[in-house]
């Protein structure tokens, strides 16, 4: 069998911290291969050892037979090996082939040759079927074709191997679908794939075979038609993992939050939601689905207290809420586990504890005119690090950046359920996340819904909106175009509405995905 | 942890300092010793300065004094240093007082403190320090008899630079930059006006303030402004700030070797600076302020015992404190016979020279 | 190597690398450095006198560090001490003179005069960030200029057309013949004792109120600050009003203390630019930028002895300090950036 790429026995060590540890895999040439693993567990240190970041401590890396010592990214371009980054590095306000001859402009007689070049990427975008115009500029295309530029980027330095570093994270599931069938493309053309990821969906739906790490220990590597998600998901975490979270019948009572044809203006005065209602009783989980950029940032905000309501009435409880102000609506009994974490949720620079405060800091028993007591601040924060399993290097007094994205989201979910709102708005809770940290914080929704409080889920994951919710509200352009009930409705279905389609209209379109 | 770590720091300092202290220690005991001496008698007789914030080299009055102790550290065979002639330079306002406390524990028998900025020093270290012996210059501070004041008619002379720049004034503008307003500079205004008036009263002075002494950039700003209106004689008043004058007029000069500028220096004889090339130079005259020679007179009159503490000592044109430089030809014959009736006036008393603008 | 070494060996050879530097730069500008260090050592420490004008120069620059660093604390960048001190400066001077009456009234008053004056001129660029989005970087240094000729202009009306304003009541001097007899005459005054103050004050705010939670909060994340309810525009404007107080109470000490009177400025006093130093010196940790403040402060009173013990001209001696400065604080540089590669290891894991 050849193999295009080995990596054998590598081990790549921090100081005292070993992030890679005798890892293999092996790349055949025309397969996608999925390096499957939870964040942090060393996939991209190993990755990066590949692209020449990194120099291993052991272990040898063969390209196409031979040992090579890829001292840095430009050894790794020259044996054909190209990364498509997760965080594109384009500049916006360049075309789509300025970008990609940027590093590497072609030049005649100390000129830019912008035409040949424009006239290779178009080649290369139609051998693909990638469908890029190469005179577009990167800020009016959307986030899909712009991973469509990073991958052409690779193409045209003549790649033949090709890294896609958790290239699903920001796509919308159409964008998704489009994104599968250029990989596929790319193999039927003879390149060949390693796909990072956590998203046991996507490998079970592209890859052929997936190597698995755990905690820096190469796993082992499988073929993907002769296992399972639930089977990846064990090797993964290193425990079995419930998918479908258990849950009982909801059992909703009195109307928590009511909308009422709410309008809302984006930054640049154009209404994002127009004259939406929308309703969440106590005990149930209401979803909203739909598209990335359709009205629910603004939504949220709008409840929260955080951008100003144009028209409609936002009630609580039956009290109205529109247009006070943030803290007055939090005191209402409204929790809020924000889209961004980074930017919303924490203080970055703050100790854990001191975030855990965030909300109650100014309020008896924390302070004392005007006077904070952080003994009590600490004692609250080990209560809820240790109720909602935060893991930190120092407990309360981490510093909250050095977490991990799955450790700060739970202490954000702690602090917001330590304050028993009536409302839990969870904003993208499992963005980013692995499966572990994706089922404890699905558990701990559900367990609200169950102690009689409304909880409204937004998210971009049809998987998870089915998953946990009770309703899911699908929002298009602003407005809720229909509310249906997850075991009554199909993704396919969910996916059309999201795009805007009516069910009573056209039915059934859908079906050739899977 | 970071606070700890300036503990460390500073304690790092200390220790350091101890080692170099320990080096320096049979120096220290002397200078201890001396502060406590009552009144030398030696023969030798030895004279400092602190300068203001412009510094020893600032082509003005501080430099000047230093040339009249230097000058009087020669005629007396003294060296730079302890018991002979030395300077200070003060970094900020600050700094006055500690200079000067500081030159008069190394037994300086006279103290010059250059400048009506060191006014509040002068008068505090007066008190602390009865047998110091200490002459400000450009002030007058009354009622302290270790004291003297050292005052300058400049009036006297700006009413004859006024004179000279009405007289050669082609376009019939004539500029004044000054310092900081107050009385100093005032005198220089207010002679220089008066000077223009006496020769041709429909000439108006421009006058503008740099609200400073050390920004050239300023200087030559309003000297820009000035000359594109037409001046065609700036005289500046102003310390560093005169500086930007003469590069302004220099760079016209330049450009354009037929233009028609002029700027008169201040303090000292400014010619050096105005110079473009081998035989063109834009300084028409300097009004001077015989800083040099006052400094040198009263270390002498100290040194004879004749210190005039509590005394102010003006000096003007009958005594050659204040006059105008040579103007190297740049002035004509005629004018200088002018400028020279005025000034036999002014010493007969026939002409008074206001002292202050508006008077 | 422990943390432990690290943390004594890293401040002592930033600054004995500092001194041999100097030492080079002295040696090859034909002077002797033991004789510039002695001069140094003893313009700091050589007799009372010495110590106290030394106590005395430290003074203000606590003031100008604090300011500086409380608004780092919280997120901004104040370059307009200078100014804030020169109008604190003003203030104090005025009510110093102005009014009679006794120590207990007046002193303080002239301090709250000045923390008012210093809060006010720096309410200007806070309000204009928190409002209209104006950078504070920029408003503060324009600021800086107005203060300089306002002050100026001012002192010209309050005294009636002299240089500077009348001195200052005994009742709101905060000079002592105490000190004076202590000291042999240098100006020391009591300001240390509310520079210490202001120290705890600033580490009491940040560090214990809820208001000092919000602040920081604000700077360092306003986003997150506003979710959770705060009122960053209010915040904003606080934490320069409170800086500038900082450096108006700066201000203080040069009227009721050093001066004890203003003379029109000719140029800007630098303390409130030293503070910034200071400050970074201090790691903008109020107990830091005491100890930034005697570090600064000491070397500039020591270094005014080095023309006049060692004949160093004061250029050379300017450039010894600040080669000194520079390398204390490199080595806090190199603290931050080992210190940031340990984070990034941790964050691996």
């Amino acid at each position: 069998m050849e193999y295009v790429i080995e990596m054998l026995g590598i081990r790549k060590q921090f100081g005292d911290f070993v992030a890679n540890d005798n890892i293999t895999l092996q790349l055949k040439k025309g397969e996608i291969h999925a390096l499957l693993g939870e964040n942090g567990a060393g996939k991209s240190t190993l990755m990066n050892v590949l692209f020449g970041l990194y120099q291993p401590e052991a272990g040898t890396i063969r390209v196409h037979g031979k040992d090579v010592k890829i001292t840095d990214p430009n050894v790794a371009n020259k044996l054909g090996i190209g990364m498509v980054h997760q965080h594109f590095m384009l500049v916006e306000n360049f075309t789509v082939t300025e970008n990609i001859i940027l590093g590497s402009e072609p030049t005649k007689m100390g000129t830019i040759n912008i035409k040949d070049a424009s006239k290779r990427v178009q080649e290369l975008s139609e051998k693909y079927s990638l469908n890029v115009d190469a005179n577009a500029k990167i800020e009016d295309i959307s986030v899909g074709m712009q991973q469509r530029v990073e991958i052409l980027k690779t193409l045209y330095r003549g790649a033949e191997i090709l890294i896609f570093d958790e290239p699903t994270a920001s796509l919308t599931p159409q964008e998704i679908t489009e994104l599968i069938q250029i990989m596929k493309r790319l193999i039927e053309e003879g390149k060949s794939i390693i796909l990072i990821t956590h998203k046991l969906k996507e490998i079970m739906e592209v890859s052929d075979r997936v190597t698995v790490i755990r905690k820096g220990q190469g796993i082992g590597t499988v073929i993907t038609s002769e296992t399972n998600p639930t089977e990846l998901a064990e090797l993964m975490v290193g425990r079995q993992v419930v998918f479908k979270t258990e849950k009982k019948d909801p059992n909703p009572t009195d109307t928590v939050l009511q909308i009422e044809s709410l309008t809302v203006a984006d930054n640049r005065d154009v209404d994002k939601v127009k004259g939406l209602n929308l309703t969440v009783r106590a005990g149930e989980i209401v979803g909203i689905a739909g598209i990335d950029g359709n009205g629910q940032s603004e939504l949220i905000e709008a409840i929260t207290g955080l951008r100003k309501v144009k028209s409609g009435k936002i009630s609580l409880n039956g009290k109205d809420i529109t247009g006070l102000k943030p803290r007055k609506i939090t005191e209402s009994g409204v929790g809020h586990i924000p889209q961004d974490r980074h930017k919303h949720g924490l203080v970055l620079d703050f100790p854990i504890g001191h975030n855990i405060a965030l909300q109650t800091y100014y309020k008896a028993p924390i302070s004392k005119s005007g006077v904070i007591d952080y003994k009590k601040v600490n004692e609250i924060a080990r209560k809820i690090i240790e109720e909602y399993d935060v893991r930190s290097g120092e407990g309360e007094m981490s510093i909250a950046r050095s977490l991990s994205g799955g450790n700060q989201q739970k202490a954000i979910i702690g602090r917001e359920i330590n304050r028993n709102p009536d409302l839990l708005i969870a904003a993208l809770p499992t963005r980013g996340l692995d499966v572990g940290a994706i089922e404890f914080i699905h558990k701990r929704l559900i367990e609200q819904r169950d102690k009689g409080k409304a909880v409204l889920l937004i998210s971009f994951e049809l998987d998870e909106v089915m998953n946990v919710s009770d309703r899911i509200a699908v929002i298009h352009d602003g407005t809720i175009i229909d509310t249906v009930k997850p075991q009554e409705t199909t993704e396919q279905e969910l996916g059309l509405l999201m795009a805007g389609q009516s069910l009573h209209g056209k039915e059934k379109v859908g079906g050739e995905n899977e | 942890m970071k606070k700890r770590k300036f503990a460390f720091a500073l304690s790092g300092l200390l220790a350091l300092g101890t080692i170099l202290g320990a080096c320096g220690g049979k120096e220290e005991t002397e200078e201890t010793g001396t502060t406590t001496d009552t009144e030398t008698t030696e023969e030798t007789f030895s004279v400092a300065m602190v300068t203001d914030t412009g510094g020893v080299d600032d082509k003005s009055f501080n430099q000047s004094t230093w040339e009249g102790i230097q000058a009087f550290g020669e005629e007396n065979g003294l060296e730079k240093g302890d018991g002979g002639f030395d300077y200070l330079q003060s970094a900020s306002e600050s700094d006055y007082v500690s200079n000067l406390t500081r030159l008069i524990r190394r037994d300086f028998d006279l103290v010059y403190a250059v400048g009506y900025l060191m006014h509040d020093a002068v008068v505090e270290v007066a008190d602390q320090q009865p047998d110091a012996k200490i002459a400000i210059i450009d002030e007058v501070i009354e009622g302290k008899d270790n004291v003297a004041s050292i005052m300058f008619r400049a009036n006297e002379a700006s009413f004859l630079a006024g004179v000279a720049a009405a007289l050669e004034s082609k376009s019939g503008k004539i500029g004044f930059i000054g310092g900081m307003e107050g009385p100093i500079i005032g005198g220089f205004q207010a002679g220089f006006e008066a000077g223009v008036a006496a020769v041709n009263p429909d000439i108006k002075v421009d006058v503008e303030y740099a609200a400073s002494f050390s920004d050239a950039a300023k200087g030559q700003q309003i000297a820009k402004r000035m000359y594109d209106s037409g001046v065609d004689i700036i005289f500046h008043a102003a310390g560093g700030v005169g500086s930007g004058l003469f590069t302004e007029a220099k760079e016209r000069k330049q450009k354009d070797p037929n233009a028609n500028v002029w700027a008169i220096g201040v303090d000292r004889d400014q010619y050096d600076e105005g110079q473009v090339d081998a035989d063109t130079n834009i300084v028409l005259t300097s009004v001077l302020k015989r800083v040099d020679v006052a400094a040198q007179e009263v270390a002498k009159l100290a040194q004879e015992g004749k210190f005039p503490g509590g005394e102010t000592i003006t000096y003007g044109l009958a005594d050659q404190g204040v006059d105008l430089a040579d103007s190297r030809g740049a002035i004509s014959e005629e004018t200088l016979a002018k400028v020279e009736e005025f000034k036999q006036q002014i010493i007969d008393g026939t002409i008074k020279v206001p002292e202050q603008p508006g008077e | 190597m422990s943390k432990r070494l690290v943390n004594i060996l890293v401040p002592l050879i930033s600054i004995l690398l500092g001194l041999i530097i100097g030492a080079i730069v002295m040696a090859i500008s034909g002077f002797s450095p033991v004789e510039g260090y002695v001069a140094l050592w003893n313009g700091i420490f050589m007799d009372t006198y010495t110590m106290g004008e030394t106590v005395r120069q430290i003074t203000p620059y606590v003031f100008a560090g604090l300011a500086v660093a409380f608004a780092f604390r919280t997120g901004l960048f104040n370059i307009g001490v200078e100014g804030q001190l020169i109008m604190g400066w003003l203030a104090a001077a005025y009510v110093g003179f102005k009014f009679d009456l006794p120590t207990v009234i007046h002193l303080p008053l002239a301090l709250i005069a000045a923390a008012v004056a210093g809060a006010l001129w720096a309410f200007i660029p806070g309000l204009l960030k928190a409002k209209l989005q104006v950078h504070e970087v920029i408003v503060t240094i324009m600021m800086n200029y107005t203060a300089l000729h306002v002050a100026n202009s001012l002192i010209g009306t309050l005294s009636g057309g002299d240089e500077r304003t009348p001195k200052v009541q005994e009742t709101a001097s905060l000079r002592s013949s105490f000190f004076e007899s202590l000291t042999d005459y240098s100006r020391m005054h009591w300001g240390f004792v509310v520079a210490l103050i202001a120290v705890l004050v600033m580490w009491f705010i940040l560090e214990k109120t809820t208001r000092g939670y919000e602040l920081k909060a604000v700077g360092f994340n306003k986003h997150a600050s506003q979710y959770a309810g705060m009122n960053v525009n209010k915040n904003i404007i606080l934490a320069m009003v409170i800086s500038g107080a900082f450096a108006g109470l700066g201000g203080a000490m040069e009227a009721l203390g050093t001066f004890e009177n203003m003379s029109k400025l000719h140029g800007f006093t630098g303390i409130g630019f030293d503070g910034i130093a200071v400050a970074l010196l201090g790691a903008n940790q109020p107990f830091g930028v005491l100890l930034g403040a005697i570090l600064f402060g000491s070397l500039k009173n020591g270094g005014l002895n080095m023309p006049s013990e060692a004949g160093v001209p004061t250029e050379i001696v300017n450039i010894v300090i600040a080669l000194i400065i520079f390398f204390v604080a490199s080595g806090y540089i190199i603290r931050v950036v080992l210190e940031r590669f340990g984070k990034q290891r941790k964050e691996e894991k």
